[in-house]
């Protein structure tokens, strides 16, 4: 599977690859050149087959002296020109929630993923969901994708990647302990086949650009360090023109913006997928690996007469607000399923809020829930 | 008539005046900073000052360059990640002692291992000034800060010895009292391949001359550490319980060794 140096950025076939190298190959794909990670399970295997492949790849792989090394060297190498990612699990992420906020307020776009983790040990969860969404200080919003399998962890880091660089934000992975283990098939494209966005840079010389005043779309082009634009990165607020700047007005209109570059491209960001949905009255809303029980679930369901449907949430933040909506006009029940103690499904009922009802269904052991648990949860909203 | 000083060109426009108080030596340091930089006819285009939070890391942002600012502590990281992709970029770090070796300590002895190649410059002023005149790892024993209202019981750290120990290859100490010796040091640093450290023992008459010393006068505070100040050479002819609570001046360092160019080189050897 290794290549000689060079020549094998995007390895196009036909793969049996575990998750964690998929991640890797994906990141690759997307044109990652920085790499930086501290050891901890279930990430390890992101690390270690980075440091095998990035210097193939003509990239720099670093293993920093803890998280807050590596989230802050993958800033420091993205300002300076590269596209770069770190990758933990749950306990090692507490660290990074630092470098995450510093990324959204001085808008470094960088990949982070976090391979949750239940405490200490290497059982399933998705328990940081909250944590990524709300961890960092100061208001931001983020965006999170969340993979339920081998190729969608291929996949979306390269989708990570690409909405980095076109909003200029961090964009985290979810990946999970049951995913980021398992070795399953992969079908790696042809680098034409591979959709790649890069940041947008100034088109003006430095004399003439305004580093931070963006147009319609409100994000700001992005110089590299060294191109003469001489640019102030810093954490406090600061105005178009990149000083700081304590005047309330520039503190609100720079949030504003930045939050703004998140909430107002919602509809573009958000991906969800449907099965089943047409007729269903029962709705299963899921994320991550429990979309695969969840299907199976919903299809045996339908063999049985049973009008079950599933909405699987690719992006968990910002919130598909409108899906969710539009099923909870429709259903008359929705089964929020997670493998934590309920935590999104706080979301799913401030939407559905008055239109239907919305059951928990959660699992908080290190497992999976199996397809006949949620078989059985659909029999039991029935009765 | 007025004269503008010519190292005025080397500042961000609308960035002064700066905040930093009357008399603060952070404020000499970036004297001297220009002074060596200027003199060695530095690119700011390809110059990246990087500061953390504190006073000393507020310089940075009136540098017309390339600059980090605002995360305390991380400064060794941010230029870790610079320098690996692109080892062109000339990486100097502006740090208070807190910055560098409270919250910071750990990447300092990391990266002075790796010798990065970066030009840190500490300024010491022995406590935690922006806050308050908190004790630091680098205060004196026995001297009462905010956060030690019966004296400080423990130990400073020599930073020099922490950064000779873990490897740096450039390291030198002066003070704010010996200008000429700084600036030349601070050249010396730029000129230097590897992690080359110039610690710059510093008055911060505001928040420890006022609280700790009892005078808010910028020049009783820099006599202070002039009185406690030995050369290297002064050093050697003192006891261990004698050279305790003084500030030993001059060059310990200089050195060749290969810089950090990444955890993983292909090929290496």
């Amino acid at each position: 599977m290794r290549g000689v140096m060079g020549s094998k950025r995007v390895l196009t076939g036909t793969h049996f690859m575990l998750g964690n190298h998929a991640v890797v190959e994906g990141a690759l794909a997307a044109g990652c050149n920085f790499f930086a990670g501290y050891p901890i399970t279930p990430a390890n295997e992101i690390s270690e087959h980075m440091a095998r492949r990035m210097p193939e790849v003509g990239g720099k792989f670093l293993q920093g002296e803890d998280e807050l090394c590596s989230i802050f060297s993958v800033t420091g190498a993205v300002l300076a020109g590269a596209k770069a990612m770190t990758a933990t699990a749950s306990a090692g992420f507490n660290y990074m929630l630092e470098g995450i906020g510093y990324a959204v307020a001085a808008e470094v776009p960088c990949v982070i993923v976090d391979v949750q983790r239940c405490r200490g040990e290497n059982y399933a969860t998705q328990a940081d969901i909250m944590q990524m969404r709300w961890g960092a200080s100061g208001d931001h919003e983020i965006i999170v994708l969340a993979p339920s399998s081998v190729q969608e962890l291929f996949d979306y880091t390269i989708k990570a990647f690409n909405l980095a660089e076109m909003y200029r934000t961090p964009v985290i992975v979810m990946s999970e302990t049951t995913i980021a283990l398992m070795r399953e098939k992969l079908v790696v494209p042809s680098p034409e086949e591979i959709e790649i966005v890069n940041r947008k840079k100034p088109n003006v010389p430095p004399e003439k650009f305004i580093p931070f005043k963006a147009g319609p779309d409100e994000i700001p082009p992005l110089p590299n360090f060294g191109e003469g634009y001489r640019i102030l990165h810093s954490l406090n607020p600061h105005d178009e023109r990149g000083g700081i700047n304590w005047d309330p007005d520039v503190f609100e209109s720079m949030y504003e913006r930045i939050l703004g570059k998140i909430t107002c491209h919602c509809d573009d960001i958000v991906q969800t997928e449907d099965f089943f949905l047409e007729d269903a009255e029962i709705v299963l809303i899921v994320y991550g690996s429990e979309s695969r029980p969840a299907l199976d679930a919903v299809r045996y369901a339908r063999a049985n007469g049973i009008k079950a449907g599933l909405l699987r949430l690719i992006t968990v933040w910002p919130v598909p607000e409108k899906r969710i909506l539009a099923v909870a006009k429709q259903a008359s029940r929705i089964l929020a399923v997670e493998m934590n103690v309920g935590k999104y499904t706080g979301e799913i009922e401030r939407i559905a809020a008055g239109l239907c009802e919305v059951v928990r269904v959660t699992k908080n052991r290190g497992l999976v829930h199996t397809t006949a648990e949620l078989y059985a949860a659909i029999k039991g909203v029935m009765s | 008539m007025l004269r503008i000083n010519p190292l005025r060109r080397y500042l961000r426009e609308g960035s002064v005046p700066h905040s930093l108080c009357p008399g603060c030596g952070a404020a000499q340091v970036m004297n001297f900073f220009l002074c060596a930089a200027d003199e060695l006819k530095l690119d700011f285009d390809k110059l990246v000052a990087i500061g953390g939070v504190g006073c000393t890391a507020r310089i940075p942002v009136y540098l017309n360059a390339e600059a980090l600012h605002g995360i305390h502590g991380r400064t060794l990281p941010w230029a870790t990640g610079i320098k690996l992709h692109n080892p062109e970029l000339k990486v100097v770090i502006f740090a208070g002692d807190g910055d560098a070796v409270a919250i910071g300590g750990n990447h300092f002895i990391q990266a002075a291992r790796r010798n990065l190649d970066v030009t840190m410059i500490v300024v010491n002023n022995l406590n935690f000034a922006m806050t308050g005149g908190q004790v630091a790892p680098t205060t004196l024993r026995d001297l009462t800060t905010t956060t030690t209202p019966y004296g400080n019981r423990e130990q400073p750290f020599n930073l020099c010895q922490l950064a000779v120990s873990a490897g740096a290859t450039f390291v030198s100490r002066w003070s704010t009292r010996k200008p000429y010796q700084a600036i030349k040091a601070i050249k010396r640093a730029l000129q230097h391949k590897g992690f080359a450290l110039v610690e710059i023992v510093s008055q911060c008459p505001i928040n420890f001359g006022r609280r700790v010393l009892g005078t808010a006068d910028p020049s009783k505070n820099i006599e202070w550490i002039e009185e406690r100040s030995v050369t290297i050479k002064e050093a050697r002819e003192l006891s261990e319980e004698e050279i305790s609570g003084r500030f030993t001046l001059g060059n310990f360092v200089e050195k060749d060794k290969p810089v950090f160019e990444g955890s993983s080189v292909y090929n290496s050897t």
